[in-house]
């Protein structure tokens, strides 16, 4: 489930509205290929809605100078903070929905665990690789 | 009026992302009645297509496997032959009269391009479809056992609902006595399945065989499904019975589909005594 990468690296932008229906788009593409109803597309659109309070939570500030910003130049504690929250809310949601049954929660909390750690290594691994450094 | 277009203009945000929602809820909704034909699933041309291109290649990593388990399945076959062919022997006034033969099931090939066993509702999905004469709820088994149950169909593709799907319930029974039971699957294991509902008077023991039991008008009786792996007895009822599955769910590609001739007839008749 490392797609959600998408959320972290685009662009912050002030058009938010194609960024969300982009967002809607890719998860309902993940759950055609693997048969998991809407619940993806769901879970990251909800993500992709709640990134920028989240953003600007972790950053500790109120406003944002939206063309100068870019992730790579945030600290590194602070990018992982920000990968790690989104992560978890997306992936709680996408197996609380897949599950479906309050019997089960414990399940939900160790996958959703599990599942986070790997996929917070792996996109920050990739963050930090694979964009350009412009400084 | 001029209120109204404000607050849209306002909350446009908010209100794409409410109908996104929405939206993604009414699919996920949709998905989680069975019978009804879903609107997102892989059985669609374009997933189908990628899905299939990318078999393709990765078949040929297999081809050495498939053999074995054709082979293996020959000489299965090839047993049951030679014991067909000692019995018209040793009562050689075996009359075959053709009138009375009937065939009640039908076995077509389709191989799967798709398959999960990580999640938790599970699904394949194999490189036939409607044109071929598949339609939703045939079994689909291959050489070791059984696999699932189709549950959509497109022109050239289908989706399986896997054993290994919290929804998928199979009409089972043991090998040595006839009291049957269900086949679910907790989502924990994708090699463990478990029974329930197999009353309280049968007699489980360890290693016992787990066949299919032909009450679903869905499968043949007889296929093999696994072994029991342990279980517990308490409060005089069986309260879990594992069961090792035969098949390795995470390595299959060859898959037979099992068309039941008479389903229509047994169904109807069985309708008719429940509406009586």
């Amino acid at each position: 489930m490392v797609y959600i990468a998408w959320v972290f690296l685009y662009p912050v932008k002030k058009t938010r509205s194609l960024f969300l229906v982009l967002s809607f788009l890719l998860g309902i593409s993940i759950d055609f290929f693997s048969d998991s109803g809407g619940v993806n597309a769901f879970a990251i659109t909800f993500i992709a809605y709640f990134r920028l309070p989240i953003l600007m939570a972790v950053l500790r500030k109120s406003d944002l100078d939206y063309t100068q910003f870019n992730l790579k130049m945030l600290s590194v504690n602070r990018i992982v903070l920000f990968i790690s929250i989104l992560t978890i809310i997306h992936h709680f949601i996408v197996f609380s929905l897949e599950y479906f049954s309050f019997r089960e929660f414990l399940n939900i909390i160790t996958n959703t665990v599990l599942t986070s750690i790997f996929t917070i290594l792996i996109s920050f691994l990739g963050i930090t690789l694979f964009t350009k450094k412009n400084r | 009026m001029r209120q109204i277009i404000y607050f849209i203009k306002k909350f446009r945000y908010f209100l794409l992302f409410i109908v996104l929602e929405t939206l993604a809820f009414i699919v996920i909704v949709h998905d989680y009645s069975f019978q009804q034909s879903k609107f997102v699933n892989s059985a669609n041309s374009i997933t189908g297509g990628v899905y299939n291109k990318v078999n393709a290649i990765s078949a040929f990593f297999y081809l050495k496997k498939d053999n074995q388990l054709l082979s293996e399945e020959n000489v299965r076959l090839k047993n049951l032959l030679e014991e067909k062919e000692n019995k018209f022997v040793l009562d050689s006034f075996t009359v075959i009269d053709s009138s009375q033969y009937f065939q009640k099931y039908n076995y077509s090939v389709a191989k799967i391009i798709n398959n999960n066993f990580t999640k938790r509702n599970n699904f394949l999905t194999i490189n036939k479809g409607a044109r071929h004469g598949l339609a939703p709820d045939l079994g689909v088994i291959n050489s070791k056992g059984i696999i699932g149950v189709i549950k959509n169909v497109s022109s050239n593709y289908a989706t399986v609902l896997s054993l290994l799907n919290t929804n998928s319930k199979i009409n089972v029974r043991l090998k040595n006595s006839n009291h049957f039971g269900t086949l679910v699957w907790d989502g924990k294991d994708y090699n463990i399945s478990q029974i329930i509902d197999i009353p309280r008077q049968a007699l489980v023991k360890e290693g016992d065989t787990i066949i299919t039991g032909g009450k679903s008008a869905i499968f043949p009786e007889g296929i093999s499904v696994g072994v029991v792996k342990d279980f517990k007895y308490e409060h005089n009822k069986y309260q879990i019975i594992n069961i090792l599955l035969f098949n390795d769910m995470s390595a299959i590609s060859e898959v037979q589909i099992v068309k039941n001739l008479h389903k229509d007839e047994q169904i109807t008749l069985e309708q008719r005594v429940v509406n009586e």
